[in-house]
């Protein structure tokens, strides 16, 4: 075990945890966040994604050593000041989710494609988003709600 | 923040219980030590409607809410019976201990059966409160008029009281009756349609928003004082038999627990998630592979199903004289259609957590049908039913998987052996491999045209391979029941479908046949219930055989089916044919469809586009859906551009919700379509992630979705209209109306699921060569 330093939504957090397990259990079990989930263990379906250095990255693959020193942003840091993002408004007003267990990654992948490219085109969107992994296929819904929150977040 | 279970809440009468929302894990924790867990008594209205003083209402239900909404229209139901406003109410769901049992999700039969006992119980507690204001105000109840939970006097309004002053924290103690619980109702009517006001509206579904902003609380995050991590090591094969363990492979873990064998079962046990899944990948196993191959390869299924000797067979539903009609039938068409075994593939790995305090189990699940689990479980570790209880939490789309819910049976079994709490979670391969199926089918189809085109004979045979069929949590069906050898006598049936059409056709002969495979018990190759569990599969041939008719008779497709629809317009059960020809008519008006026989003719450059029509019915509700394709020829990739649903589900709860509910189940089915099959070799399940079993994404949605809501109801204002199910339909007509696009589109007929870019592009070639 290892002691490490981990800034996650801001707030600075120490766990003594081995250097190698993946960031994804130290959020949930020894941070207690929520919004992280585990999909695959894999990389291939974005259920565990957070915000790192603005790259949307899976959380299940990423020893969590790797995160020391970098600003972790979660679901649950979304939120400013208690007021939703934009995104989060967006995927309200567009009654995204079904079960909702995919939302986190659906969410935050699509905050790293709106941060690096405010004004996705429709395929871009479709790329930029593929990596996310929907088993109630609310991606129709996903994908009206991206560019509901594009036009929010540009006016 | 005081427990909200009912029975606590009613013990303290008059005090404001807080919490406008869904439970708690602090609240769960709170009734933690409570116990037995007595099922509550639907005959009771307690055991339904708590109203508070402050003229709130929480409504408690024996069904589960996988993200359609169906809370939702819970409360907008039972508040609008009730008339207190929707946003004055909370709803309770899947709580073995206190909400009765109406057996949680499945069959889609949320509105169309439970919610009619739910609408009496409100309409019940309506009229309850009315006597009660009648005779507090010494007047006739027929004097009184309500609205919003606020009883006054027609003509002296300034006298009112309302439903929390009436009766807040106090008990109702009125006797509901009914033989059964989808029976259960008071002396009170329902309203009829024209009085509803909720009903018909779109409020949004209350489970969005701590869904988007991280603060809901999943079955998969609860975590309690002392509680262990667990992981399964699955036998390498089918049917393996677990020679020997070597538990020094593991001890040095830091965080072990122990090992857990019974039978050919193994679970580790360690202190902490990572820990688990470390023990579970380095414990050293000795299994013995079975004397027989457990079932072919995927690439021979299907050749296996059609030569394997039935294990049931199914009375054939006739009409006319099928072979006397084929035989002097101007043309006969026939055809194979074949669909592989699908996955339910959640998100999320089955997961749970049970706690084995206090001589109780109180599992936390997202099991869509958690009384079975409770039931099953009580069986499984001959516990009283009364120690046992399942507390439902939301957790990953589960479309029928968790009907055969095997990690709350693990994690029950384990935490009883352990003594503490155990969360045990399924790994992705686990998962993908050895959850339930959906059963494969291969289908035959023969028809007859006469000389003008019409269809005079129709025969169906169909295969599924569905032999031992998983129930709904029995303790001896379930994986860690057989493989600790708890095994029935005999296998379960199975089943096999027949399509589900209104068509009017003189000669027509459906049968049908189980086939199973070499190995039935202890195989990842387990059918159970997946969505609509033969919709997709039976409507797959026969809506695309339908259409291979049609355009040997060179018929437009939607003629052809509307001319096998206008015979009759009786009430078939639901004036089904009259909505079929509804639906038909509304998703050709949509789509703008542009009547001609398929193929289209033949076009210039690498995309080619298409339409395709399918309908089906499921129960009373009934579908029409068109799929526009664009297939790419040089590749063979297939994209549904536009889907368009016409959809007749009777009496409409939330609108909104039910779009939704459409569209997703389209592209469910869409993916089912184009990308899923469970591949195996001759002794293990090799699809076992997204890469070995792809699902569908981002890049394959639709450019457009059209709903159009449809009332076909030959008297569409009754005001008794029913409200249908709505959660499977949807997914019957995709795979058909996607095969007939690309069959208009390319003059190729895909009869052979799903439609992979490399099938379609060889049966292009072929077709070419």
């Amino acid at each position: 075990m290892s002691r490490i330093t981990l800034t996650v939504n801001g707030t600075p957090h120490l766990v003594d945890v081995e250097p190698s397990v993946p960031l994804l259990y130290v959020l949930r079990n020894d941070l207690g966040l929520e919004g992280p989930r585990f999909g695959c263990g894999l990389g291939q379906c974005g259920a565990c994604t957070v915000i790192i250095k603005g790259e949307a990255v899976r959380s299940c693959t990423r020893p969590v050593s790797t995160a020391q020193g970098t600003d972790i942003t979660t679901l649950e840091g979304l939120a400013r000041d208690g007021v939703l993002h934009p995104l989060q408004r967006a995927w309200i007003d567009e009654q995204v989710p079904q079960c909702g267990f995919c939302q986190n990654g659906q969410i935050l992948t699509a905050k790293a494609l709106l941060d690096r490219n405010p004004h996705p085109t429709d395929a871009e969107i479709r790329q930029g988003m593929e990596g996310a992994l929907c088993r109630c296929m609310t991606y129709y819904r996903i994908q009206a709600a991206i560019k509901r929150a594009a036009k929010e977040m540009a006016s | 923040m005081t427990s909200p279970s009912r029975r606590d809440f009613l013990k303290t009468s008059g005090f404001l219980v807080v919490s406008a929302g869904a439970i708690s894990l602090a609240d769960i924790a709170a009734v933690q030590d409570a116990g037995p867990y007595a099922d509550p008594d639907f005959r009771q209205l307690d055991s339904w409607i708590v109203i508070r003083g402050d003229n709130t209402a929480t409504f408690y239900v024996g069904k589960t809410d996988l993200g359609q909404g169906t809370g939702t229209a819970f409360r907008q139901i039972m508040s609008d019976e009730l008339d207190i406003p929707y946003d004055k109410t909370t709803v309770v769901m899947g709580r073995t201990d206190i909400t009765v049992d109406q057996g949680g999700s499945g069959g889609s039969d949320a509105l169309q059966t439970d919610g009619w006992p739910m609408r009496r119980v409100a309409a019940e507690a309506r009229r309850v409160l009315l006597e009660m204001a009648a005779t507090r105000f010494g007047v006739t109840s027929d004097r009184l008029a309500v609205s919003d939970g606020v009883i006054s006097i027609r003509n002296d309004p300034s006298r009112r009281v309302t439903y929390g002053e009436l009766i807040g924290g106090k008990r109702f103690n009125v006797a509901l009756t009914g033989k059964d619980i989808d029976a259960t109702a008071g002396i009170a009517k329902v309203k009829t349609v024209q009085e509803l006001r909720m009903v018909g509206q779109s409020p949004r579904r209350f489970d969005i928003p701590p869904k988007v902003d991280g603060s809901l609380q999943w079955a998969v995050g609860v975590k309690l004082p002392g509680m262990l991590h667990a992981r399964n090591v699955k036998p390498p094969v089918a049917g393996a038999k677990l020679l020997g363990i070597d538990e020094s492979s593991v001890r040095g873990i830091p965080g072990f627990v122990r090992v857990v064998r019974k039978g050919n079962y193994v679970a580790v046990v360690c202190e902490r998630e990572e820990q688990a899944i470390r023990a579970a990948r380095q414990l050293k196993v000795n299994w013995q592979k079975p004397p027989v191959a457990p079932f072919p390869t995927s690439e021979d299924l299907f050749d296996y199903m059609r030569g394997a000797t039935p294990t049931s067979t199914i009375a054939p539903v006739t009409s006319g004289d099928i072979d006397r009609a084929l035989a002097g039938a101007a043309k006969v068409l026939e055809a194979v259609y074949d669909v592989p075994f699908q996955g339910h593939t959640a998100i999320g790995p089955a997961h749970a957590t049970a706690d084995p305090s206090n001589d109780q189990m109180t599992i936390y699940s997202n099991d869509m049908k958690s009384y079975g689990l409770r039931n099953g479980v009580a069986q499984f570790l001959q516990m009283p039913r009364d120690r046992v209880r399942v507390i439902w939490m939301d957790g990953p789309q589960a479309f029928g998987r968790t009907a055969a819910d095997d990690a709350g049976f693990e994690a029950a079994f384990l935490a009883k052996e352990l003594g503490r709490p155990v969360r045990v979670q399924w790994m992705r391969q686990e998962e993908t491999a050895w959850d339930t199926k959906g059963p494969a089918y291969t289908i035959s189809m023969r028809g007859g045209l006469d000389g003008d085109g019409n269809l005079v004979a129709l025969n169906y045979e169909a295969r599924a391979c569905d032999h031992n069929h998983l129930g709904y949590n029995e303790p001896d069906t379930v994986l860690i029941a057989q493989l600790t050898g708890m095994r029935r006598p005999t296998p379960a049936r199975g089943g096999v479908s027949t399509p589900s059409d209104m068509y009017v056709i003189p000669n027509r002969r459906m049968a049908g046949h189980v086939v199973g495979l070499p190995v039935v018990w202890e195989t990842p190759l387990r059918t159970g219930n997946l969505r609509d569990p033969n919709g997709p599969q039976v409507t797959f041939a026969s809506e695309s055989f339908i259409d291979e008719l049609a355009a040997a008779a060179k018929a437009d497709p939607v003629a052809f089916r509307l001319k096998l629809l206008t015979a009759s317009a009786d009430d078939d059960g639901g004036f089904r044919r009259a909505r079929s020809i509804a639906v038909i008519k509304a998703a050709a008006e949509k789509y703008g469809w542009d009547a001609r026989p398929s193929p289209r003719s033949r076009r210039a450059g690498n995309i080619l586009a298409g339409r395709g029509i399918a309908y089906a019915f499921r129960n009373q509700t009934v579908v029409a859906e068109i799929a526009e394709v664009e297939v790419n020829r040089a590749t063979g990739r297939v994209w549904v551009k536009r889907l368009v649903c016409a959809h007749d589900c009777g009496l409409v709860v939330n609108p909104e919700a039910l779009r939704h509910t459409i569209e997703c189940g389209m592209l469910h089915s869409l993916s089912r379509a184009l990308h899923e099959e469970v591949r195996f070799d001759g002794e293990k399940v090799t699809s076992v992630d997204w890469v070995s079993h792809p699902t569908l994404t981002h890049a394959d949605t639709p450019e457009t979705i059209d709903v159009v809501l449809v009332n076909g109801d030959p008297n569409a204002s009754r005001p008794d209209l029913p409200h249908y199910g709505a959660g499977e339909t949807m997914c019957k007509p995709t795979i058909a109306a996607v095969a007939n696009a690309i069959y208009d589109a390319t003059g190729v007929r895909i009869r052979r699921v799903p439609f992979r870019s490399d099938r379609v592009l060889a049966a292009i070639k072929a077709r070419s060569a």
